[in-house]
């Protein structure tokens, strides 16, 4: 698994849960290390079993894990770059929504070898979406149900979220988006020309 | 045929910062996110080359010069404040009452961004803009990641190579470790001989056959070192051809002489490198622990090189105790006259 996805993760433990329970998940992990390099690929497996451990020292199901780390991804200011890359897919939520289609064809043009899954957004009726995330990266469900809620928080957008079909045996996840009101609360701003530093 | 009104409020989608111009050059309407450049200036009605300074191509005062120019890259920049740069291209209005000039950014745009705060609707929808500006933050991210990996291991590399003790070339203490050695023993109780070795002519081996039999040398000189040690002395490489050897509870000046006799001796044997015979020998200077006033290593040291000095003096491959009525040569030049007993020149050939 990429040492960004990792390197995210372990962002996500250490500010959440310190560094001390860190410790204790590389080493029930059997990581000989504590630090991910965002830059190296690392083994799968491993990178699973870590997501384990991590569970297993929270004592609570990886699904819901995974969907803070989402949340995460876009809400903490220490990953406030990987905010402003999304907030580049579109002007309100909804071109955002349409815009998660290119996502894996945007992160392998930052990051050659970065590979995502495929995403597909359906809309069904004004307002009612569904997103199916291809397998390829296990989990990768979870992590967008966390993400899109934080993003419509972002963009003031009021949604309601509802993942199908995890575990079906295909291996594809489905997330159903209800767009309540696009325009709910204020948001955050989104200056174009401010880069993250 | 469509009036030019029509033809504005067309080019205001397609083109948000189109200029129309009339037949005499002056402006009649512009696309708003050009006027967003300007907020406060009434463009309408100025003389576009008063607004705007054409950098490529040069001289050109009127609209039939810019028109002769139609449908190649031009560009220009504000005559004030900010002198932002821009690209653009002019074509004739067909029924020749006018021309459109369409106008980008170029590769000014990052900061056109951020200057005038431009927003992606100030874009057309076909506008790679957003696109560019996206890439350029997800490049700089992943430079930014790639950045701290690099400075990471170079700080690792530096701590590393700080923490070794070990001269990789001959596997002997380096002078890190000697430094850690002497400190630890001179505030022991335990009394110790201290010797500096200099290998004599070593550099006319490296400067006639090169590094690689420097470095062969070097390995062998140190074998030889070691060999003539006991397990608890310290054999460290302090310097290109410099060694420091420390005999621990060693004050027996008869058996530390015959050390240093055997240890020549064999540092002269002659060395085959690749069918080539190269010589050196070495100069030897030894002081005892006690010998020391201050219990400072430094001194030590200083005073193992004054005898090292007085061996050179005396035609090198010697040995010499140091004592308080030797004078402290050791800054001075050594005459480079003395050669190896069976001279390393040959070695050149």
């Amino acid at each position: 698994m990429h040492g960004l996805i990792n390197r995210a993760i372990q962002s996500f433990f250490c500010t959440t849960y310190g560094t001390d329970r860190w410790q204790r998940v590389t080493e029930a992990a059997g990581l000989e290390f504590c630090e991910y390099e965002a830059m190296l690929i690392y083994d799968e497996e491993q990178s699973f079993g870590m997501l384990d451990a991590m569970a297993a020292e929270l004592d609570r199901p990886l699904d819901e894990v995974l969907e803070d780390i989402g949340t995460f991804l876009v809400s903490n200011p220490q990953v406030e770059s990987l905010r402003r890359l999304l907030r580049f897919g579109g002007v309100t939520y909804v071109e955002f929504l349409h815009s998660l289609d290119d996502l894996p064809d945007r992160t392998r043009l930052a990051v050659s070898d970065l590979h995502l899954p495929a995403l597909e957004l359906r809309e069904h009726a004004a307002g009612q979406f569904s997103l199916t995330c291809h397998p390829g990266l296990p989990g990768l469900g979870s992590v967008l149900v966390g993400l899109l809620r934080a993003m419509a928080d972002d963009y003031g957008a009021l949604v309601m979220l509802d993942r199908q079909g995890g575990g079906n045996g295909n291996g594809r996840d489905v997330i159903s988006i209800t767009l309540v009101e696009t325009a709910y609360a204020e948001g955050r701003s989104f200056d174009l020309g401010a880069r993250a530093g | 045929m469509i009036d030019r009104d029509q033809l504005a409020d067309t080019l205001e989608l397609m083109c948000p910062m189109f200029v129309l111009l009339d037949p005499t050059g002056h402006i009649v309407r512009v696309g708003p996110t050009l006027q967003k450049l300007r907020p406060d200036m009434q463009m309408a009605g100025e003389r576009f080359l008063e607004l705007f300074e054409l950098t490529r191509p040069r001289a050109v005062a009127n609209l039939t010069g810019l028109l002769a120019n139609a449908g190649t890259k031009l560009h220009l920049q504000f005559r004030d404040e900010p002198r932002t740069s821009l690209k653009g291209v002019i074509v004739p209005v067909p029924d020749g009452t006018g021309a459109i000039v369409n106008l980008s950014f170029g590769i000014s745009v990052l900061d056109a961004v951020r200057d005038y705060a431009l927003t992606s609707a100030d874009f057309s929808a076909t506008d790679l803009t957003i696109e560019l500006l996206y890439l350029v933050e997800a490049k700089s991210a992943a430079m930014e990641a790639s950045r701290k990996l690099n400075l990471r291991l170079q700080g690792a590399m530096i701590a590393a190579e700080e923490q070794a003790f070990t001269d990789t070339l001959t596997g002997l203490k380096n002078r890190r470790a000697m430094d850690h050695v002497l400190a630890r023993m001179v505030a022991s109780p335990v009394p110790f001989a201290l010797m500096n070795l200099d290998l004599d002519f070593f550099k006319a081996v490296n400067d006639t056959m090169g590094h690689a039999a420097g470095d062969h040398v070097l390995q062998q000189a140190a074998r030889i070192m070691v060999e003539e040690t006991r397990d608890e002395d310290m054999v460290a490489r302090v310097g290109g051809d410099e060694f420091v050897l420390v005999f621990n509870r060693l004050l027996d000046r008869k058996k530390l002489a015959r050390i240093a006799r055997r240890m020549i001796d064999r540092l002269e044997e002659p060395i085959q490198i690749e069918g080539q015979t190269c010589q050196i020998s070495a100069s030897i200077g030894t002081v005892f622990s006690n010998q020391s006033a201050t219990g400072d290593p430094a001194e030590l040291l200083h005073k193992a090189d004054i005898a090292l000095y007085k061996s050179k003096r005396a035609g090198r491959a010697c040995h010499t105790f140091y004592s308080s009525d030797l004078t402290d040569s050791s800054q001075e030049p050594v005459p480079s006259s003395s050669m190896p007993p069976e001279t390393s020149a040959r070695a050149a050939y």
